[in-house]
């Protein structure tokens, strides 16, 4: 039978120690949803997510109030629009309209975030998917709460450095069709390689073409919850590190499993994965980079920072697996620089740079995340940083991402303010060296080799 | 059998358990097993409860227990077993 003090410590760990579910979300197929003509097209896909999606909210919170545990986000994610709108869409215009389609459906259920408005590029894009990167400046700033994401190069395939050129102009129109809220469009979108198909977070998720009509994912958290845990491991040697590590993300994967399995029976659609993620918040005590320190580091961003992250990305998912029956999208440690309070502060002393930030992706999830840079950083060098980061995913057979805010009307010293969750960040300085020559050569970059691995 | 776990934790007064306990017997709620020491010098105090013959919804009970912490000035959680027994139970 349960002792008091197991119940004491699960209590604690989420009224002390911020444990809570990050999110549930639901994958929704439209493919059935693809018309003849783009208001047809439009209503059908309201129609289909109202229809599947009208008792996630309720359901989330009946949840939370059984279980006490905050479950923080219910969202959405929908089947690649490229696709869906492939066969009525003709214009920017086209895609926008269902961009409206998608954000009312959203706030008709009362999710607070819905992704998929995406594009599957990865080799080359098709005039559909062409289409509907164009018209990302105009669907991100006037919609609320659609989120996009573009998958620019897979290990497969290589990198399209066709899309990843003109991402880098569509990153800064972007940025200044919403100039005035510091460029945050920009956070509503995230360039990939290799993306999951199941990814429960935004705003890079989106319902893959190998999914089934409707999935429910959970992503969970909890650094904070690993930070007081290694509180007992100050002065000890890494062997015991790993196995606190380890043990409390087996307990935080746990909830994450039991909250998945509930929402998936009470929703009736089946359960997809859990998403073994350490995602941050602003909040003090919801920090990776606390937790990095912890480790040892005086500050996130010296000398010691990757071979920190590597071990704590390793342990939170050898912790994780066995504790969930599915386990898939991200699973990692999360490094968004405006969410998480200690990396803001590395940040903002210069500990912490753009190059190292690159460093430490090549050992977890997910990428340059949430990276505000200055407003004027020139359009290629945008697609550079995408195609460094992509190369890193492609060598290395794991995703990688690039969201990156350049914000207009500001420059490095200056502070840029997402808002909630989104949080705060510093404009960083960037490499101020040319590559347009390099980025704007057209064509893609060949798939590396398979063998040969020394 | 549909078991819950209460907790109160807060400072020690007279009358804790007797009200929580009058609220659960109203309600047929069963009580299988209580223990409670003091944390952190705060009072905690565990109950398995069986909800299952209960009259009203279990989120009833979860809200009227917290509305009677609130009276009497500590904490009174009222969750669903599994939570406790996933994460500390392989």
């Amino acid at each position: 039978m349960l002792n008091i003090m197991e119940v004491h410590e699960t209590n604690q760990m989420i009224e002390q120690e911020k444990l809570d579910v990050r999110t549930i979300t639901m994958g929704i197929n439209l493919m059935d949803c693809a018309r003849a003509d783009v208001d047809e097209t439009c209503e059908a896909i309201y129609g289909k997510i109202v229809r599947y999606a009208k008792d996630l909210v309720a359901t989330g919170e009946s949840i939370e109030r059984d279980f006490g545990i905050p479950i923080v986000n219910k969202r959405i994610t929908v089947t690649p629009i490229a696709l869906v709108g492939a066969a009525c869409c003709t214009t920017t215009g086209d895609f926008v309209k269902i961009a409206h389609a998608l954000d009312r459906a959203a706030k008709t259920v009362g999710v607070d975030l819905i992704g998929g408005y995406s594009a599957l590029v990865s080799k080359s894009m098709t005039p559909a998917e062409e289409l509907l990167i164009r018209s990302l400046p105009q669907a991100l700033s006037e919609t609320d709460i659609v989120c996009s994401s573009v998958n620019v190069g897979s290990t497969k395939t290589g990198i399209d450095m066709n899309a990843v050129a003109m991402l880098g102009h569509i990153i800064k129109e972007i940025a200044e069709s919403t100039a005035d809220n510091d460029s945050y469009g920009c956070v509503k979108f995230v360039a990939f390689c290799n993306a999951p198909d199941d990814n429960p977070f935004m705003a890079g998720g989106f319902h893959g073409v190998t999914e089934g009509d409707a999935v429910v994912n959970v992503g969970v958290s909890g650094p904070g919850v690993v930070s007081r845990a290694l509180d007992a491991a100050e002065g000890k040697d890494f062997e015991f590190l790993c196995e606190t590590i380890k043990r409390t993300a087996f307990k935080i994967t746990r909830v994450g499993q039991l909250v998945a399995q509930e929402a998936s029976k009470r929703l009736g659609v089946p359960f997809g994965i859990i998403d073994l993620s350490l995602a941050p918040t602003p909040a003090v005590g919801d920090s990776v980079g606390e937790v990095l320190e912890k480790m040892g580091l005086a500050q996130v961003g010296g000398p010691g920072t990757t071979a920190a992250l590597a071990m704590l990305n390793d342990q939170v998912k050898k912790g994780g697996i066995m504790a969930s029956s599915y386990v898939g999208g991200l699973s990692g440690a999360f490094i968004p620089v405006s969410e998480d309070k200690n990396m803001i502060d590395a940040a903002e002393s210069g500990c912490l740079t753009i190059e190292k930030l690159e460093a430490m992706t090549c050992v977890c999830s997910v990428g340059l995340d949430m990276i505000a840079i200055p407003g004027d950083t020139p359009a290629s060098t945008i697609s550079g940083i995408i195609a460094d980061e992509s190369a890193i995913g492609m060598v290395n057979q794991k995703t990688t991402a690039v969201r990156i805010i350049p914000v207009i009307g500001k420059t490095v010293g200056e502070m840029a303010n997402f808002g909630g969750l989104m949080g705060y960040a510093p404009i960083m300085p960037v490499n101020q060296s040319d590559c347009s020559a390099f980025v704007n050569r057209g064509g893609r970059i060949p798939a590396p080799i398979h063998s040969f691995k020394n | 059998m549909d078991k819950a776990i209460i907790t109160v934790v807060g400072q020690d007064t007279v009358g804790i358990i007797a009200r929580v306990c009058t609220y659960l017997s109203e309600h047929h709620v069963n009580v299988l097993d209580i223990s409670q020491t003091i944390i952190d010098g705060f009072f905690n105090m565990m109950m398995i409860v069986d909800c299952a013959n209960t009259d009203v919804a279990f989120e009833t009970v979860v809200g009227d227990l917290e509305e009677l912490g609130g009276q009497i000035g500590v904490r009174i959680r009222c969750q669903r077993e599994e939570i406790f027994t996933s994460m500390h139970r392989v």
